[in-house]
C-alpha cells in the first residue's frame, strides 16, 4: 500500500513541478511573479475538457490546449506586462498586481463560459491501467512523471546549449546589457511568457486526466502551490522546481498516510518553512547578493 | 478589542434604528396600496444567493427555483411577488451586507436564503433583530431555526436525513466497519460529519478511519488509498456534490466498490453527470425525489427543464417550495406586513409542496419524512 501512496505522491509532485516550471521561467527572466499562471493552467484544462467531450483525442486536446494557453500568454505579455515595462514611475509591484487582475478576469471568464462546478474529463486513455499484485498503476501516472522529467531536461538543455536559451539567460542577467549586445529582448521575453503558459496548458491536461475534475477555482490552489515550490526550489531554477514539486507532493501524501489528512497542507508548508530556514536561497538557489 | 468593536456596533445600532423607524412608516403605506388594488397583495421578497465563486452552482439552482415559482404565482393573479436578488458569493461578510441592503428597503417583507449555513449564522440574527421573516432553503446545519423566532427553514435538517440513510444502508449491507471522509472547512459538511459520527457510534459501528479534505481539492488519492487498505463495508461521506462526485470517481478507479452514504449536499443529479458510472452505489436520504409519481412533482420537473434546459436538483426544488410557502403565508396574512407574515408562516400546517407536506415546529424548523434513494443504472431510485 505504501508503494501505491508513493505513486500518488510522485504523480501529484510531478504536476506541481510542471506548474512550477512555468512560474520559474517567467520569474527567472522577468523577475516577476506571474499570478495568472494558475488560471492559464486552469484554462488549458478546460480546453482539454471541451476537446475530449466533443470526441477529440487526447493528443488533439494537448495540441489545442497548448495553442490556446500560448495565445493567452501572448496576450498577457502584450497587454498586461509590456505596457508596464520600463515606464517611468511604474512601481516594481505593478506587473504583479496586473497579473492578479488577469487571473481574476480569467477565472470569471471561465466561470461564465463553462459554468461553476466540476467537469469530468472522459478519455479512454485515462482508463488504461496495470495491476501489479494489489497495486494499481495508471498509464497516466507514468506519463505525468515522464513528461515532467522530459520537460525539465529539455528545458535545462535548451537554456544552456541553444542560442535562444543563451539569449534568454542573458536577458535574465541584465535586460539592458543584453539589448545592447544585440539580443532582441522583446522577442525573448514574449517567447518566455508564451512558453511558460504552454507548460501550464500541458499541466492542465495532465491534471484533468489524472484527477478527472476540472473547475474554475482549481487555478488558485495549484497556483499557490506552484509559487511555494519555486521559493522552495530556488527562484528561477529549473531543477529546483522539479525537486520542490516532488518534495511537496510526497510530503502531502505521506502526511495523509502517517498522520491526519486535516493537517495535509499545514504540515507540507511547515516542511517548506523548515527547509527555507536551513537554506534561505532555496534548495538549488545560488547565494547571490546582487539586486535585480 | 472592545474599542475596535464599539464603533461598528454603534453604527449598527443607529442603522437599525433607522430601519425600524422606516419599517413602521412603510407598513401603513403598503396596506393602503393593497386595499386600493382590489385584494391583490404586492410583496417584495429579498433573495440572498451565491451567484459568483465556488458555490455558485447551488445559487444558480436556487434562484432558478425561485424564479419559476414566482412566475407561476404571479400568473395566478392573487399575489404579485417581486424578487430582489443579491449575491453573497458564499462569503459571510458579503451575505451580511446583502441582507442589510435588502432590509433597508422598507417594502421588503421577507428574505429567502442565504445559501450556506455559515452565512445564515451571521444573517439570521440580524434579520431576527430587524423583525423580518427569513427562510433558509438550503441551510441544513444544526441550530439554524433556533437563532430566533423570525428564522425559518424548509430544508430537511441533516440530523434527520443522515441517520435515516445510514440505518437503511447498514441493514441492507449488514455493515460493521465504516470509514468517514468529510470536508472540514464548511459548516454544512462538518455538521453532516458530526451527525454521521454520532449515528455510527450510536449504532455501534466500527469507525476504521476519519479522513478530511478541503473545498476545491482535486486529488483525493492519498485519503482513498488509506481507506481502501482498511476495507470498510460502507463509506460515510459528508461532502458537497462537486467534491463528492470526484471522490467517488477516484475511489471507483482505485477499486473501492463499497457503497457511499452521503448527506444533503451530496444529493444532486450532477453527481451522475460528473462521476458517470462511478456514482453507482451512492445512498442519500432526501426530501426531493424527481421520479416521485406525483403530478405536482412531474409538472415541476417538466416546467423547470423547459425553462432552464436541465434537470432540477434538491436545491431548486427547496427554493421553489419556499416561495410557495411565502405565498401561502402572505395570503393567510392578508397583507404585506413583516410581523403578520411571520405569524402566518409559523401557523402553516400540511401545506402540499413538491417535497412533501410542510409544517413547522415551535422553533421554525421543518417537519417532514425523508425518502432514501440510491444511484442505480445511471439514475436515482428508491433504495430498498
Amino acid at each position: 500500500m505504501l508503494l501505491e501512496q508513493l505513486i500518488n505522491g510522485i504523480t501529484l509532485g510531478s504536476i506541481y513541478a510542471i506548474i512550477a516550471l512555468g512560474f520559474t521561467l517567467v520569474f527567472g527572466v522577468l523577475g516577476i511573479l506571474n499570478m495568472a499562471h494558475g488560471e492559464i493552467f486552469m484554462f488549458g484544462a478546460f480546453v482539454g475538457v471541451v476537446v475530449t467531450s466533443n470526441g477529440g483525442s487526447i493528443w488533439l486536446a494537448f495540441l489545442a490546449s497548448i495553442i490556446v494557453t500560448s495565445i493567452l500568454g501572448l496576450l498577457l505579455e502584450v497587454f498586461a506586462l509590456r505596457t508596464l515595462r520600463g515606464k517611468q514611475g511604474v512601481s516594481h509591484l505593478a506587473p504583479l498586481i496586473s497579473t492578479i487582475g488577469v487571473s481574476i478576469l480569467l477565472e470569471n471568464v471561465s466561470h461564465h463560459l463553462f459554468g461553476a462546478g466540476n467537469h469530468p474529463f472522459r478519455v479512454a486513455f485515462a482508463e488504461i491501467k496495470f495491476e501489479i499484485g494489489s497495486v494499481t498503476v495508471y498509464l497516466v501516472q507514468i506519463l505525468i512523471f515522464v513528461i515532467s522529467v522530459v520537460l525539465m531536461v529539455v528545458l535545462s538543455l535548451w537554456l544552456s546549449k541553444t542560442k535562444a536559451g543563451r539569449a534568454l539567460r542573458a536577458t535574465a542577467e541584465n535586460l539592458e546589457t543584453a539589448s545592447i549586445l544585440g539580443v532582441n529582448t522583446k522577442k525573448i521575453i514574449l517567447l518566455t511568457v508564451v512558453m511558460a503558459s504552454a507548460l501550464g496548458g500541458v499541466a492542465g491536461i495532465l491534471v484533468g486526466m489524472s484527477f478527472n475534475s476540472v473547475n474554475p477555482q482549481m487555478g488558485l490552489s495549484m497556483g499557490l502551490k506552484g509559487l511555494a515550490i519555486i521559493i522552495l526550489g530556488g527562484m528561477g531554477n529549473v531543477k529546483g522546481a522539479m525537486a520542490g514539486g516532488l518534495i511537496l507532493g510526497l510530503a502531502e501524501t505521506l502526511v495523509v498516510v502517517y498522520g491526519d489528512s486535516g493537517y495535509r497542507d499545514a504540515i507540507a508548508f511547515i516542511i517548506i518553512i523548515i527547509i527555507l530556514l536551513l537554506r534561505p536561497q532555496g534548495l538549488f538557489g545560488q547565494k547571490t547578493s546582487e539586486g535585480r | 478589542m472592545s474599542k475596535i468593536l464599539k464603533k461598528p456596533l454603534l453604527l449598527l445600532a443607529v442603522f437599525m434604528l433607522f430601519t425600524l423607524a422606516a419599517c413602521g412608516n412603510n407598513n401603513s403605506e403598503s396596506s393602503e396600496e393593497k386595499t386600493s388594488d382590489g385584494g391583490k397583495i404586492d410583496a417584495k421578497i429579498g433573495v440572498i444567493s451565491i451567484l459568483s465563486g465556488s458555490g455558485s452552482a447551488y445559487g444558480e439552482a436556487i434562484t432558478n427555483g425561485f424564479k419559476l415559482a414566482q412566475k407561476e404565482i404571479n400568473e395566478k393573479g392573487e399575489l404579485n411577488i417581486e424578487l430582489l436578488v443579491e449575491d453573497s458569493a458564499g462569503e459571510q461578510e458579503q451575505a451580511l451586507s446583502a441582507a442589510q441592503k435588502i432590509m433597508s428597503d422598507d417594502e421588503v417583507v421577507a428574505i429567502l436564503g442565504p445559501t450556506l449555513s455559515t452565512e445564515m449564522n451571521v444573517v439570521g440574527p440580524e434579520a431576527d433583530l430587524n423583525g423580518i421573516p427569513i427562510m433558509g432553503t438550503s441551510t441544513t446545519a444544526k441550530g439554524i431555526p433556533q437563532i430566533g423566532e423570525y428564522v425559518f427553514r424548509n430544508s430537511l435538517p441533516e440530523e434527520i436525513a443522515i441517520p435515516a440513510a445510514i440505518k437503511k444502508a447498514v441493514e441492507k449491507y449488514d455493515a460493521k466497519k465504516v470509514a468517514l471522509i468529510y470536508g472540514n472547512d464548511d459548516v454544512l459538511t462538518k455538521s453532516g460529519f458530526d451527525t454521521m459520527e454520532k449515528t455510527a457510534k450510536d449504532m455501534k459501528l466500527d469507525i476504521v478511519t476519519i479522513e478530511t479534505f478541503q473545498k476545491g481539492q482535486s486529488d483525493y488519492n492519498a485519503q482513498l488509498t488509506k481507506i481502501k487498505e482498511l476495507k470498510p463495508d460502507l463509506i460515510l461521506s459528508s461532502a458537497l456534490y462537486n467534491e463528492g462526485a470526484v471522490i467517488m470517481d477516484q475511489a471507483r478507479k482505485m477499486g473501492i466498490t463499497v457503497p457511499f452514504v452521503g448527506g444533503n449536499g451530496f444529493n444532486s443529479p450532477k453527481v451522475i453527470e460528473i462521476a458517470g458510472d462511478a456514482s453507482e452505489g451512492l445512498i442519500v436520504a432526501t426530501p426531493w425525489f424527481a421520479e416521485k409519481e406525483d403530478p405536482k412533482v412531474q409538472e415541476f420537473v417538466k416546467n423547470y427543464e423547459a425553462e432552464y434546459g436541465l434537470a432540477p436538483d434538491q436545491f431548486a426544488a427547496q427554493a421553489y417550495d419556499a416561495l410557495y410557502i411565502m405565498a401561502e403565508g402572505l395570503k393567510n396574512a392578508g397583507e404585506a406586513d413583516r410581523d403578520a407574515l411571520r405569524d402566518a408562516i409559523a401557523e402553516i400546517k400540511d401545506l402540499e409542496g413538491i417535497l412533501g407536506k410542510f409544517s413547522f415546529d415551535k422553533d421554525g424548523d421543518i417537519v417532514m419524512e425523508p425518502s432514501v434513494v440510491t444511484i442505480k443504472d445511471g439514475k436515482f431510485q428508491l433504495f430498498e
